[in-house]
């Protein structure tokens, strides 16, 4: 099931399935190494609600959510779901 | 080529620690310079290296080399049209992945290169194993392992630059599949000499031509001979969509990025997926959802004080320092032009010039320890909803916010913003926060024509006046005139570390030779300037002789007391009766201790009237019941006349030596202009003045006003003002909002001139606030008039 990730809570993680659009947005995402594939984890909302931030293999990024908007990604259940 | 001296570019993703190495190879030989019509900076610096004099030049710091940004634009035109001998390009070896992803961009432009795995230390500690020897392999160029913070690698860093200046460019090429494949060859069929004679690689054009790059679309568009490989490319590219429904453009880059995540795979073996660092623990408090907006504005509190309230000690300082040369100066010259224009217009203007330097030095200080932390990009994350609401940047924030200090440094300061356009627009407005020199106009007219409990308010409706019309005009300037794509908000947040006090001092250093350098001779030249203006011409007609009206009251003086206390007393001179002198002596210290007493009161409070009667009952208690106390008297009031007189005539000589300079001149010239928004030619001359700093605004309305040295008492300014028919309280806040508003001063358009390398924007600066300025002040003046205040 594809959402945009956007719309994920922090803490939940999600495989980037799709980059939409094709500007200057869709590039700098690309660009700055958010790739098909890529996962992430949202760590959380700046203080007033907007941007946001996420961690993508060894770093973090912050970006606003109309950029969010831009990345579909599939969830995937943390690993702190699973009961070990 | 001449192995003798190597230009070696360094390019490398932001955040990379590109700019310590630079640091490390260059030490303090550097030089910051702009590149060619555009506002990106260029940083080069030197080494002499085994024979070798090496010229490093620091390119801007980018993930990749489309055209969407000028910083990407001018580390490929630079790499390509400008040929340095080597290409070193820097990768974070913690996020290798997308380091490549330039690398490889950069291995497409066919120069020699020499790949830097840098914070090899960093990437340990994460579990990343690198094998840098089949890295190197597989993309054919060589690799050191430097850590940069440690500077450590160094050494084999130039070792290496050395070793390869000589080697074959290299070769790596990347296999796009059939599709892209087949139409890079039918662009050669296309290309002509005009499209070879760009200097570009010739599979790289074809590429760019794929993806529609901006910069070359626009290069072959200004080339005869270009159109035709257009329309070609344009074809090839609609082709592309129909077959496979998708545009070229990300098709290469997916492609790209396919390639490196292959060598990636077979170079590195990674630790676990996503880790939880230090850095995010640290975050976690700085941008808490409670606690992040505390902490930021209680660092934006300190850095402030650091900068406005610590600068001030040594800036007073330089004013002392420079007015004692002033004076060692006065001595050492005969009187005359020179002597006059070395005193207040040039050391003045150094002064001026000079006087920044201590907060410029400060403030980057701190920015340097915000940015080199990784603080400042959570600024920008924690203020990014408001100042996006305004049209702006997270980062646009701090420049503003000192903008309350003073508009030099903040502008200094919108370096930490990488987008041009939001750079410009905050520059632009940055001067609409009121600056501290423009407080002591504001308080001199809320004194004088506001009541206690008023004042305050008034102050304070100014300031955020200020702030409003900022939000307004930079809304107005993103959606009029400096238009186009917003910049995507998508920043990365470098993990914290310790800032290296090396690069600080280097950040300082640099900025503030640029300050004085580039902004400095343009404040010296126009200042000297407004000071000529209104010191010349030195030889007025003045209206009547005030040196002979000056010996008159001298000669009267001692015509009456001659009279009125030598005659009656049979003596020549106040020593020939000691007691008389000294009571005299006694009344003078009384009067003295007056003048001290009121020197900030003003003559119609209680306080004033209470402390003059203390003088008067002083007095006479001193006088005593003696004849002689009578006599003593009339020698204190004789005596308070002649300087009277004196002060009176010096103050109406300086106003009309003001009055009838060319700045007096211009002033009555534009009197009509200003009498709309009710001013009048004094009112203008101030503001002409002002140009040079605001603060000059109060000692010229002092000089042009008749009241002498405002240093020492503002009250008499503040009753001056108040007498003044034309004025009104209406018009003392029209006054305000006007200075609030009009243009930046000399200090500020020299920097805005600078900073944006365009007298355009400088002039516009300047033109387009004193425009606004005229049409609310006349706003204000009228729609008052009309309600009747």
């Amino acid at each position: 099931m594809a959402t945009l990730l956007s719309d994920l809570l922090p803490g939940q993680i999600g495989r980037v399935v799709k980059i939409c659009g094709k500007g200057p947005i869709a590039r700098r995402i690309f660009d700055i190494g958010i790739v098909p594939g890529s996962l992430l984890e949202v760590q959380k909302f700046a203080p007033l609600g907007d941007p946001m931030e996420i961690k993508v293999k060894s770093f973090n990024l912050s970006l606003r959510k109309n950029e969010a908007s831009f990345i579909q990604v599939e969830r995937i259940a943390a690993e702190t779901d699973c009961p070990a | 080529m001449n192995k003798n001296s190597i230009t070696v570019a360094l390019a490398g993703n932001p955040n990379c620690g590109k700019t310590t190495i630079f640091n490390h190879l260059t030490g303090s030989k550097q030089h910051v310079g702009n590149y060619a019509g555009v506002t990106v900076e260029k940083k080069a610096g030197f080494r002499r290296f085994r024979e070798h004099d090496l010229t490093i030049v620091d390119l801007p710091g980018t993930y990749s080399l489309t055209a969407y940004s000028i910083e990407e634009v001018v580390t490929r035109n630079f790499i390509v049209l400008d040929q340095p001998d080597i290409v070193v390009d820097v990768l974070d070896s913690a996020n290798l992945e997308r380091n490549l992803y330039l690398a490889v961009q950069i291995l497409e432009l066919q120069r020699p290169m020499v790949l830097v795995l840098n914070m090899a230390d960093v990437a340990k500690k994460q579990g990343v194993v690198i094998n840098a020897k089949r890295l190197s392999q597989r993309i054919g160029v060589p690799i050191v392992t430097a850590v940069g913070n440690k500077a450590s690698g160094m050494d084999d860093l130039l070792t290496t630059i050395v070793q390869s200046v000589d080697k074959q460019a290299a070769s790596f090429q990347i296999d796009y599949g059939q599709q892209i494949e087949q139409r890079i060859v039918r662009l050669f069929q296309s290309f002509n000499s005009a499209v070879l004679s760009l200097g570009f690689p010739k599979r790289w054009i074809a590429l760019k031509l794929l993806e529609n790059d901006k910069d070359i679309v626009q290069r072959l568009l200004e080339h005869d001979g270009g159109q035709a490989t257009l329309a070609v490319a344009t074809e090839l590219r609609e082709t592309f969509c129909e077959q496979t429904g998708g545009d070229a453009a990300t098709f290469i880059a997916t492609k790209r990025y396919e390639v490196v995540g292959k060598i990636y795979g077979d170079c590195v073996l990674t630790g676990p997926t996503i880790l939880r660092t230090t850095s995010d623990k640290i975050d976690a408090l700085l941008t808490h959802r409670l606690l992040g907006i505390p902490l930021f504005l209680g660092m934006m509190w300190f850095v402030f004080n650091l900068v406005f309230t610590i600068g001030a000690v040594p800036q007073k300082a330089i004013q002392k320092g420079l007015s004692f040369l002033g004076q060692w100066v006065g001595m050492a010259l005969p009187d005359g032009g020179v002597k006059n224009l070395l005193i207040d217009g040039v050391i003045g203007g150094v002064g001026s010039v000079l006087s920044f330097v201590p907060i410029i030095l400060l403030l980057f200080a701190a920015i340097a320890v915000l940015e080199d932390s990784g603080y400042m990009a959570r600024a920008a994350f924690i203020m990014d909803r408001v100042m996006y609401k305004v049209g702006l940047h997270g980062k646009s924030f701090i420049p503003l916010l000192l903008g309350f200090g003073c508009s030099v440094p903040a502008i200094m300061g919108t370096r930490t913003l990488e987008n041009p356009r939001d750079r410009l627009v905050t520059i632009l407005v940055t001067p609409f926060m009121s600056c501290s020199a423009r407080l002591p106009v504001y308080t001199l007219l809320c004194a004088a024509f506001f009541s206690e409990n008023m004042a305050g308010t008034v102050l304070f409706s100014v300031y955020i006046f200020g702030i409003l019309l900022a939000i307004l005009v930079a809304r107005f300037l993103r959606t009029f005139l400096l238009t186009g794509d917003t910049e995507p908000f998508v920043m990365e947040m470098p993990p914290y570390h310790w800032p290296s006090p090396t690069s600080i001092l280097i950040h300082m250093w640099e900025r503030t030779v640029l300050y004085v350098k580039k902004a400095g001779t343009i404040i010296l030249a126009v200042s000297v300037l407004i000071w000529f203006l209104t010191n010349y011409p030195t030889h007025v007609e003045f209206s009547r002789d005030y040196d002979a009206l000056t010996a008159q009251a001298d000669a009267d003086y001692t015509e009456h007391i001659a009279q009125q206390v030598y005659v009656p007393l049979t003596i020549t001179a106040l020593d020939d009766r000691p007691e008389l002198a000294e009571t005299v002596q006694r009344m003078h210290d009384i009067e003295e201790n007056f003048d001290v007493q009121v020197a900030d009161v003003r003559k119609n409070t209680r306080t004033y009237k209470n402390a003059a009667e203390n003088k008067e009952t002083a007095l006479f208690s001193a006088a005593g019941s003696t004849e002689l106390g009578k006599y003593a008297l009339r020698v204190i009031q004789l005596s308070d006349e002649r300087d009277d007189a004196h002060r009176v005539l010096l103050q109406q000589k300086a106003h009309e030596k003001l009055e009838k300079s060319y700045a007096g001149q211009a002033g009555k010239v534009l009197e009509p202009l200003v009498t709309p928004l009710g001013l009048n030619w004094k009112h203008a001359v101030s503001l002409f003045a002002g140009f040079s700093a605001k603060e000059v605004i109060v000692s010229t309305l002092a000089t042009i006003y008749s009241v002498g040295d405002v240093e020492k008492s503002s009250s008499q300014l503040m009753d001056a003002l108040a007498a003044d028919p034309d004025m009104s309280p209406l018009v003392a806040y029209t006054l305000m909002i006007f200075i609030l508003i009009y243009s930046p001063c000399v200090a500020t358009i020299a920097v805005i001139r600078r900073e944006t390398n365009s007298w355009k924007w400088a002039l516009f600066a300047s033109c387009y606030t004193t425009t606004i300025a005229w049409c609310i002040a006349f706003i204000i003046y009228q729609g008052g008039r009309i309600f009747g205040l």
